[in-house]
């Protein structure tokens, strides 16, 4: 492989800080979940990079682990996007208050 | 030294990524996502691991793609062309994005990482199976039945409330 481990990584790592900015910019609810799938795609990129250098099985088995829940929780993050935006007929985390204190 | 293949990914998968999270309209986020993701299943076929990539294609291009586009129709339209953010808020997200990439950058190049390179056979793909139904099964049936309960609470939570109301009503 003319590839490094260390090119995927940073890759990796840059998709792990947009992810990052997306989170603490956005107030919309399905661009949050975006950063978080693009935070989750930067974790499976990494595990399947080092399985692949160690070289180890594991890490591709943990990414399909990783994968399946990630399209668990997308699911429950729609449905809670549904039902917050026929409850506030809005998607902006901001106006979501009445679990506020 | 990275091919040229890497590069394409690379560019592809980073500004597919800004796109989701900067594009105007929601439905063109949507698509920049499915980008991002095939991005990603690029880079699991360059990394010798078709079988991730297959699965990375069927469950996030084909499903959570589609299904979060179908949810975006289903929000009003000047939602989806609306774009409120404090621009403070903006600058300290980038400070912080750029923040992040810079320290753990020089922590990795700084680390025994950047001279890792390998030339051993990939993993079969068949070992993958091994794993998962001799080392791993209980986490295996703990992932099918979390993700048969999140399919019910994510149908329960989305079902409409005012049905049953119209039901008594009749009643």
């Amino acid at each position: 492989m003319s590839n490094e481990l260390i090119d995927f990584v940073i890759v990796s790592v840059a998709l792990l800080a947009i992810g990052i900015y997306g989170l603490s910019v956005k107030r919309n609810f399905i661009r949050m979940l975006f950063a978080v799938e693009i935070v989750i795609n930067a974790a499976n990129l990494n595990l399947v990079a080092f399985a692949r250098y160690l070289p180890h099985s594991g890490g591709q088995t943990f990414a399909l682990f990783s994968i399946a829940i990630a399209a668990a929780e997308v699911a429950v993050g729609l449905a809670l996007i549904i039902i917050a935006y026929r409850m506030y007929k809005n998607v902006d985390v901001a106006d979501f208050r009445s679990l506020k204190g | 030294m990275v091919d040229a293949m890497f590069l394409g990914i690379a560019v592809l998968t980073i500004v597919s990524a800004i796109a989701a999270l900067e594009m105007r309209s929601l439905v063109y986020s949507g698509i920049a996502l499915m980008g991002m993701l095939g991005g990603v299943a690029g880079f699991f076929i360059l990394l010798d691991s078709p079988f991730v990539a297959l699965f990375q294609v069927a469950v996030y291009v084909g499903s959570i793609a589609v299904l979060i586009l179908f949810t975006i129709m289903l929000v009003k339209r000047e939602l989806i062309f609306h774009k409120k953010e404090d621009s403070r808020r903006r600058y300290a997200g980038i400070g912080l994005m750029l923040t992040i990439m810079i320290s753990m950058g020089a922590l990795i190049f700084d680390s025994g990482l950047s001279s890792i390179t390998t030339d051993e056979p990939a993993v079969d793909y068949r070992l993958i199976g091994e794993d998962f139904l001799i080392y791993y099964w209980p986490a295996l049936v703990a992932m099918a039945l979390v993700l048969s309960g999140a399919i019910t609470g994510a149908m329960v939570l989305a079902r409409r409330q005012d049905e049953v109301k119209d039901e008594q009503r009749t009643d």
